[in-house]
């Protein structure tokens, strides 16, 4: 038991008790504590245990950078979150927090065996293990630092919370609010224009807090900030990064400083702010002392100390030794002693140090030893005293205490502008660097700007130490266990740059990003490599500037409205059948209709079957679909699509291919020519928004000479596909105006008309090999058609059937699926689609490609078709082929399957694959290697039904 | 997220409106046929990737469609002009 509360002080409300749990048992504190001032106060020293080699840890800090004391926060189920900051924890009734990283409890913790093998975990421990033995890795290594390192657990329930998300706009955004932030809130207001004024933490006021001096002041500020109509001030917000033109996003927590009971409504709030001029007022962090035991429990930093002894009125020990290289440590060290806090002695490295300083030391009966520095501490987990030594070298001098306060300077904190891509300059004043240019409206005021009067110090962070560097134990990155060691050992093993350095000794690569360590291991590796720190290089910045929940970026976006799902007109009625459904693209479509008890593959094969004999009814609704339209349309086409469609007559309907300028496939579909300057045009499902994109950048930037309209029509058409040899009798009861007979309405073509009283476009096409038509009518329309040719349809018994059956009725046809059976390497030649190409056409979108050496090379993929020997064995799509199963591993494959299934029509599989020189292989045997088992197949042409196409006329 | 102008709407909108159309100014030659291989493989896949001054095209899709061109600093992600498509190079 070292802390205690203060008899009087601080800002925490004495009449206001709170319970809370830590590791499951009662404790309690005040209202306006945070969870590690009201521990601290009952004398709990011992917070964490570190992450590599668990050594007992305390608190380091008051505030985000605080790097050991992180808890885990259960809010119940699905509401666990770990790696919380202690001292960012507010407290409320009923909070139940644990500490993390030990095994099994926090004081007898087994896995601290690491601390005495420590010598076995240098810098680059990661890195040197992996260079092991693979199998030693996967079966000793891995499982063994799984268990040891890990900072919490990740939750493994859906978290219930729901999480809000909100634009603003303002003329000045102010982050952090301290003195320096509040000042230019209130200086940006009284101009009259929209301020928005944001802080992390409980209540703004910043450093302000720690000073009573300040809250008379504070409290008037506050409220004249409140009282303002332009003024908006968010604190508990952390504005997580800073991004392009003064976009700052911040995150509010808005429930979790409430007991259960209060909360209520999402849990954080992400907002998105635009801002016309962005001030950074996001003060410095003091950095702690590189010393021998700078990590037993106790050992904090002097900021720290003053802000629990002035905001939460609680004393960290009962006698503490300050240990400085800067004026700062002797400030609050003297502000700790006027608030009842007992410093038994203040220590600096420096000889000299301002006589104001001194003076008020001795008359407050401080012991100051100057030109001393600490070379060690005693104590486990928690301090018993300090061993000193003048310059750190002379002989050691015993010192008792129960906390050490560590004061080595102030950093900056630059986060924010570093996003922004401000640059900075080293300012040897602070030993650190500050913010130097920007091009964004953006400037720093206050500490992070350079601008606060510490006092004097010395930069360096290293102390002076009997022991040489390699084998010190001094601690550089408190969270991921770098010791100043490692950074020697890293420059010895050859690392230059602080980039390197930084990822082989993990230096500032943990959830605080080194907001303690940065500065320190600069300056440490400076020294080993005799160069100046500007030479060295610094690290990089990235959002979030604090860890920050997945909930609150996701926002609204999940389930449901994760992203859009676009339904057909028809898509109800598909879900009363009881239909299953697939997703393709942001479509959801029924991939088959389940009868009683059917299976996918009885189902499917019932469906075929009936296509085949009878006749099938399928929602084609989500095929993209264009209107083009204009004068020029014909030769526009005529450039986008490989086939000539000048020669194309009104009425008739053509398969088209759509290349890009590499000359490979991208799109397909068959488009009809409605009028001379009219075409309906349909894309693949999921390439409609892909290739009006590119119609259009062809007809605005490239032939803005031609008179052509593009208007995407996807919505505007439902289309029911009725396909089988009845499927003219299906709707020719339903049809005006139209001569369906097989003279006057041939294959391939399309005609205007009515159909159960509306509007049709009726397209005699067929995707599937049979007799077939597609029903185009006004979206609003097309459930009424569908159930008129439903009923109809039952007449001569109609199936409904879905995207399997269809893909397996166009396989048995050997028809590609664009992005199935071909993947952005294939050319029309490729999958057997020479034909159509427009071998005359002077130009065309890709034609140039197609005359490329490697385009007209031998031995290219080819689209074939496969047979397996054992007719019942249906090959995995995207299986690889190899050419002789005996070769050894790794084997040379010579292709893949890309559509596989088992015909119903057939008894049998088919499979279509793209195989080198596959042409040239028609009846030679192929080899499909499988986990199990090598599966042998016969190379045949992709066409397995109807080759001569006579069911096309029913 | 970028505040871009465009040049057909005459106003700034946010990036979410906009999608990226790779580097402007690289016309898709009248007659292809008369290409070599290398001057193809240049139009195709050629590009200049400079750390500086990049002229760019972006369609504004989530707006009025239209297609133009910029100038943006690669370094700093500061757009320097935006222009219609078929003006000359800024
Ligand atoms: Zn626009």
């Amino acid at each position: 038991m070292s802390g205690f509360r203060l008899a009087d002080g601080g800002r925490i409300d004495r009449r206001t008790k709170r319970n809370f749990t830590f590791d499951g048992k009662a404790r309690w504190g005040y209202a306006g504590d945070s969870l590690a001032s009201a521990l601290l106060a009952q004398g709990q020293m011992l917070f964490g245990r570190s992450f590599k080699y668990h050594r007992p840890r305390g608190i380091l800090g008051a505030g985000v950078e605080e790097p050991n004391a992180l808890v885990t926060v259960d809010r119940g189920p699905g509401r666990v979150t770990p790696n919380l900051r202690a001292p960012s924890v507010a407290l409320h009734d009923g909070l139940k927090a644990t500490s993390q990283n030990r095994f099994p409890t926090l004081k007898t913790d087994l896995i601290a065996v690491n601390n005495v093998l420590s010598a076995f975990f240098p810098a680059g421990f990661y890195n040197k293990t992996f260079m092991w033995p693979r199998a030693a890795w996967e079966k000793v290594y891995e499982p063994i630092i799984r268990r040891l390192a890990g900072l919490g657990d990740s939750p493994t329930t859906r978290d219930p919370d729901h999480y809000d998300a909100t634009y603003a706009h303002c003329e000045t955004l102010v982050v952090g609010a301290g003195p320096a932030g509040i000042a230019a809130a209130l200086e940006a207001a009284a101009n009259g224009g929209r301020v928005i004024l944001i802080d992390e933490q409980e209540e703004i006021g910043g450093g302000a807090l720690s000073d009573p001096a300040q809250w008379a002041w504070l409290a008037e500020a506050s409220a004249k900030l409140a009282a303002m109509d332009n003024v908006t001030v968010l604190p508990r917000t952390t504005a997580i990064g800073h991004y392009h033109q003064n976009f700052v996003v911040a995150a509010e927590r808005l429930t979790d400083h409430l007991s259960l009971a209060e909360a209520e409504g999402a849990r954080e709030k992400l907002w998105r702010i635009r801002a016309g001029e962005v001030v950074l007022a996001m003060g410095a962090i003091e950095r702690p002392l590189v010393f021998e035991g700078n990590d037993v429990p106790g050992v904090m930093l002097a900021s720290a100390a003053k802000t629990f002894a002035l905001r939460y009125g609680v004393a960290v020990g009962r006698k503490l030794v300050v240990m400085a290289v800067h004026d700062s440590g002797w400030r609050d060290a003297l502000a700790l002693h006027k608030a009842g806090v007992n410093i038994a002695a203040i220590v600096d490295l420096r000889r000299d140090v301002a006589s104001e300083l001194t003076e008020a030391a001795r008359n407050a009966r401080i012991a100051c030893y100057q030109g001393y520095a600490v070379t060690s501490v005693s104590g486990g987990q928690a301090v018993k005293g300090v061993t000193i030594a003048l310059a750190g070298i002379g002989k050691g001098q015993q010192l008792d205490c129960d906390a050490v306060l560590m004061a080595g300077g102030w950093t900056p904190t630059v986060h924010l502008w570093s996003h922004a891509k401000g640059t900075l300059r080293w300012e040897e004043r602070w030993g650190a660097y500050v913010p130097d240019k920007t091009h964004e409206n953006l400037r720093c005021v206050g500490a992070c700007a350079g601008d606060w009067d510490f006092g004097k110090g010395l930069s360096g962070g290293l102390l002076p130490a009997p022991k040489p560097l390699h084998e010190s134990k001094a601690f550089v990155d408190f969270q991921n266990d770098v010791k100043a060691r490692d950074i020697g050992l890293a420059v010895q093993e050859g690392f230059r740059s602080i980039e390197h350095i930084k990822r082989y000794t993990t230096n500032g690569m943990a959830t605080d990003q080194g907001k303690t360590s940065n500065l320190n291991g600069l300056q440490i590796a400076s020294g080993v490599l005799h160069r100046p720190v500007t030479e060295i290089g610094l690290t990089t910045f990235r959002p979030p500037y604090t860890p920050q929940s997945f909930g609150a970026i996701l926002g609204h976006h999940k389930e449901a409205l994760f992203q859009p799902l676009r339904k057909t007109v028809i898509d109800d009625w598909a879900a009363a059948q009881g239909a299953v459904y697939e997703n393709v693209a942001q479509w959801r479509r029924a991939r088959y209709f389940p009868q009683g008890s059917e299976d996918m593959d009885a189902a499917v094969a019932r469906e075929c079957r009936t296509v085949r004999s009878a006749v099938g009814v399928f929602d084609a609704s989500t095929l993209g679909k264009i209107e083009v339209v204009g004068p020029d349309a014909a030769e526009f086409l005529n450039r986008m699509y490989t086939n000539p469609w000048k020669s194309l007559e009104p009425g008739r309907c053509r398969y088209g291919l759509l290349l890009g300028e590499h000359g490979f496939i991208i799109d397909d579909g068959v488009s009809a020519r409605l009028a001379p300057d009219r075409f309906h045009l349909t894309t693949t499902t999921g390439g409609a928004a892909r290739v009006l994109n590119l119609m259009e950048d062809y007809l605005q930037t490239e032939w803005s000479d031609l008179d052509v309209w593009l208007t995407s029509t996807t919505e505007q058409w439902a289309v029911i596909a009725v396909q089988g040899p009845k499927a003219r009798r299906v709707i020719e009861p339903l049809v005006e105006g139209i001569d369906l007979s097989p003279e006057a309405f041939p294959h391939m073509s399309v005609r205007e008309g009515m159909i159960c009283g509306v509007d049709t476009r009726l397209f005699r096409v067929s995707f599937t090999g049979e007799l077939g038509f597609e029903v185009n009518v006004p979206a609003q329309h097309g459930r009424m058609v569908w159930e008129a040719i439903w009923a109809e349809g039952q007449k001569h018994g109609a199936a409904a059937y879905g995207t399997e059956t269809m893909h397996v009725l166009r396989a048995e046809k050997g028809f590609i699926i664009v992005g199935q059976d071909t993947d952005g390497t294939v050319t029309p030649d490729d999958a057997g689609l020479g034909w159509a190409v427009g071998k005359k056409k002077p130009d065309f979108v890709g034609k140039r490609s197609l005359s490329r050496p490697d385009i007209v090379a031998p031995g290219r993929k080819q689209l074939v078709g496969l047979l397996t020997d054992d007719p019942q064995a249906v090959l995995e799509e995207g299986a690889q082929i190899v050419a002789d199963p005996n070769q050894p591993v790794p084997m040379t494959m010579i292709g893949h399957v890309t559509s596989s299934y088992h015909s119903a029509t057939l008894g049998r599989s088919i499979a279509m694959a793209l195989v080198a020189g596959g042409r040239d292989r028609m009846g030679e045997t192929l080899h499909i290697p499988m986990p199990d088992k090598t599966i042998s197949a016969k190379v045949v042409a992709p066409m397995f039904y109807d080759a001569e196409g006579s069911r096309l006329n029913g | 997220m970028l505040l871009i102008h465009c040049p057909y709407c005459e106003e700034a909108r946010p990036e979410v409106e906009f999608v990226y159309g790779g580097e402007a100014h690289i016309a898709r030659p009248l007659d292809p046929s008369t290409y070599s291989d290398e001057q193809w493989e240049e139009f195709l896949y050629i590009r200049s990737n400079p750390r500086g001054r990049h002229h760019e095209r972006w369609r504004h899709t989530h707006g009025c469609g239209r297609f133009f061109n910029a100038v943006r600093d690669t370094v700093t992600d500061v757009f320097e002009t935006t222009y219609k498509a078929g003006e000359a190079r800024k």
